[in-house]
């Protein structure tokens, strides 16, 4: 008695060939997802714990110093504080219910100094970055874009590029004179250099990707391409640059004011606090007016440059799921 | 290789020529008190005309700027003006190079081997406890500007240690501190790439491949992984060890080391023109310079890199 041979069309499902009719609402969930660029970052971002921490940390400051001058019993940073007894100048106080982070050597009040002088230093940064992003953006995407003109514009970068930055920032802020605007100006003027090369080198390497070419052929419009396409690869790198460009700038101000080239004493700055501190040093009780503008600006420097590296992570489509 | 090297060096000479010019043309936008000297105030108007007229200064300009080129190919830099007044530009920096040479090249040699031993360290136990380490190393020293660390280290290593506060040739115990700070950032620098390139490395088929052969752990790590990751930083090996010439401005300054780094400063400060080009000259050429050893170097560590198809395939 012969077994009949098992034929692998003898269990077939017979409804599986039977004609479909064409069902819209089913066809539109194959194509649906619930991917947005913005949430997946964001919720990438939040993964990250300790660079969440100090955004909270960060937004508290910077409406703290936005708010303090018009909080009851805030002293003015600017004016000299007088003993009502003797008339003498309060100098150089140690931090005490009056002063809560003492005064300095001619009696200023240390603790709205520094928040006045983070809102001036958070001011240079937040502007140059801004300009930073916004030039570089623009003077990388056509550098990029343009074939003809990314030989001459090769030139002109070494050239600038080639001049160290100490000096520029040095020659300018001694032709100009120190003020806010022209400390700003000198930073902005050597600052987009990075960004622009950054911006360059990604458009050169995505332009003529597969799947903008494809983009192209399937006639998408140019707009949609940049928002589509070339924007979410540029949005880490931005934000990237702009976080990290805050603590540059700062850092550059307390530089060009340690030279001497910094803001006037009148306008408190970080980098005008900190220069006034370390004249002080060597005498061990006085450290505290090194002490407090020191510790702000590095909370301040390193959340930034660690909620940058964070967000420029999170904001990379290729780590989104 | 030979050609290319020879057109690079051409070009590198042509953007070293235009940047001087570019420098040479802002000094001219610059007050000109500083061509007299101490005697500033007791000349009167025709005077001072007098010796602009006899430096040349009231030449066209075209004919400055080609005095000025011709001076350099002959090696003449001019003399300083106010900083120390009709002393040749070259005597000066004779004097104060060896001071930041000997103090950078240390720097750089001991940061490294300390940013490539931390980058390694980093690399073998990412994600854990040294890897975390090293980053917050990294991100602090990155972060917070050197002025505030470089006093703090001023301010407590001396105390600490006791270590003198300023630099004096003579004592070798002076000269740690000043070393030690300089070398912080450009450990925290090489540590963060080395650890880049060895995890992007790692990643690789080959590695893989290899781990698959039997090899050992070690023996990737030397022969392949450490080989490789090394490339990229070969290229800015020539331009670091260069800038060393040029000083550490805060490091000299805090601790009183008669170097070049404050010497720009002070030379702008005090409208020393010809100081100030002869600077600018210098570390323009530095950073030209070593731009171009770099590729170079990289080409010769890397036999894969050909320096003569760039540019011509994208």
């Amino acid at each position: 008695m012969r077994k009949p041979i098992q034929k692998i069309a003898d269990n077939i499902d017979e409804s599986l060939f039977t004609i479909h009719t064409f069902d819209a609402s089913k066809a539109e969930q194959t194509g649906y997802s619930n991917y947005s660029y913005w949430r997946s970052t964001w919720q990438m971002f939040l993964k990250n714990k300790v660079a969440f921490f100090l955004m909270v940390l960060i937004c508290i400051l910077l409406i703290f110093t936005l708010i303090q001058p018009y909080l009851p019993y805030q002293k003015l940073p600017t004016e000299i504080y007088l003993d009502e007894t003797t008339n003498m100048q309060l100098r150089n106080q140690h931090p005490s219910i009056e002063h809560w982070f003492g005064t300095n050597s001619i009696g200023q009040d240390l603790w709205s100094r520094i928040w006045s002088g983070t809102r001036t230093s958070l001011f240079i940064g937040f502007i140059v970055g801004l300009f930073e992003a916004v030039i570089g953006i623009l003077i990388g995407a056509i550098w990029g874009y343009v074939r003809k003109l990314d030989r001459i514009i090769t030139e002109i970068y070494n050239v600038w590029n080639n001049i160290p930055t100490t000096i520029i920032l040095v020659l300018l802020t001694y032709i100009l004179r120190p003020c806010l605007s022209t400390l700003i100006f000198a930073m902005c003027i050597t600052g987009w250099l990075g960004m622009a090369r950054f911006v360059r080198n990604l458009i050169v390497i995505i332009r003529d990707r597969e799947y903008n070419l494809a983009s192209r052929c399937l006639g998408t419009p140019t707009g949609r391409i940049i928002y589509k396409n070339l924007l979410p690869y540029l949005v880490s790198v931005i934000m990237l640059r702009l976080a990290l460009a805050i603590p540059a700038a700062i850092g550059s101000e307390v530089f060009l004011t340690y030279i001497g080239l910094g803001l006037p004493v009148d306008i408190p700055s970080l980098g005008n606090l900190i220069n006034e501190g370390r004249i002080l040093m060597m005498s061990p009780d006085l450290r505290y007016q090194l002490f407090f503008p020191a510790i702000v600006l590095s909370v301040v420097t390193i959340s930034f440059y660690v909620i940058g590296n964070a967000f420029a992570d999170a904001a990379d489509p290729r780590n989104h799921v | 290789m030979l050609k290319y090297s020879l057109k690079r060096l051409l070009q590198s000479f042509f953007t070293l020529f235009i940047v001087v010019s570019v420098v040479f043309l802002l000094m001219r936008l610059m007050p000109e008190e500083g061509y007299f000297g101490e005697s500033f105030e007791k000349l009167d108007e025709t005077q001072k005309e007098a010796i602009l007229e006899s430096m040349g200064l009231r030449d066209p300009l075209i004919i400055q700027l080609k005095d000025f080129h011709l001076g350099i190919l002959q090696g003449d830099l001019g003399k300083s003006i106010i900083y120390r007044p009709k002393v040749p530009v070259t005597e000066i920096l004779k004097t104060k190079i060896p001071y930041s040479l000997s103090l950078g090249l240390a720097s750089i040699c001991i940061s490294l081997f300390c940013g490539l031993g931390l980058g390694i360290l980093m690399t073998r136990s990412k994600g854990k406890f040294w890897d975390k380490i090293g980053t917050g190393y990294i991100v602090v020293i990155n972060a917070v500007p050197a002025a505030v660390y470089y006093l703090f280290i001023q301010l407590y290593a001396t105390n600490c240690f006791k270590l003198p506060i300023l630099f004096d040739v003579d004592r070798p115990t002076s000269w740690i501190l000043p070393i030690l700070s300089m070398s912080l950032g450009s450990t925290a620098g090489y540590a963060m790439w080395m650890r880049r390139y060895m995890v992007d490395e790692l990643n690789k088929d080959y590695i893989r491949l290899a781990k698959a052969k039997g090899m050992k752990n070690k023996t990737i790590m030397v022969k392949h992984v450490m080989r490789n990751a090394f490339v990229p930083m070969a290229q800015y090996l020539p331009a670091s060890i260069l800038f060393t010439i040029a000083g550490s401005l805060y490091i000299e300054s805090l601790y009183s080391i008669p170097g070049m780094g404050g010497l720009l400063v002070d030379a702008i400060q005090r409208q020393d023109n010809p100081l100030v080009q002869a600077l600018v000259l210098m570390y323009a050429g530095f950073s030209i310079f070593g731009l171009f050893l770099g590729d170079i170097l990289m080409a010769a560590f890397d036999p894969r890199i050909k320096l003569d198809q760039q540019g011509g395939v994208r």
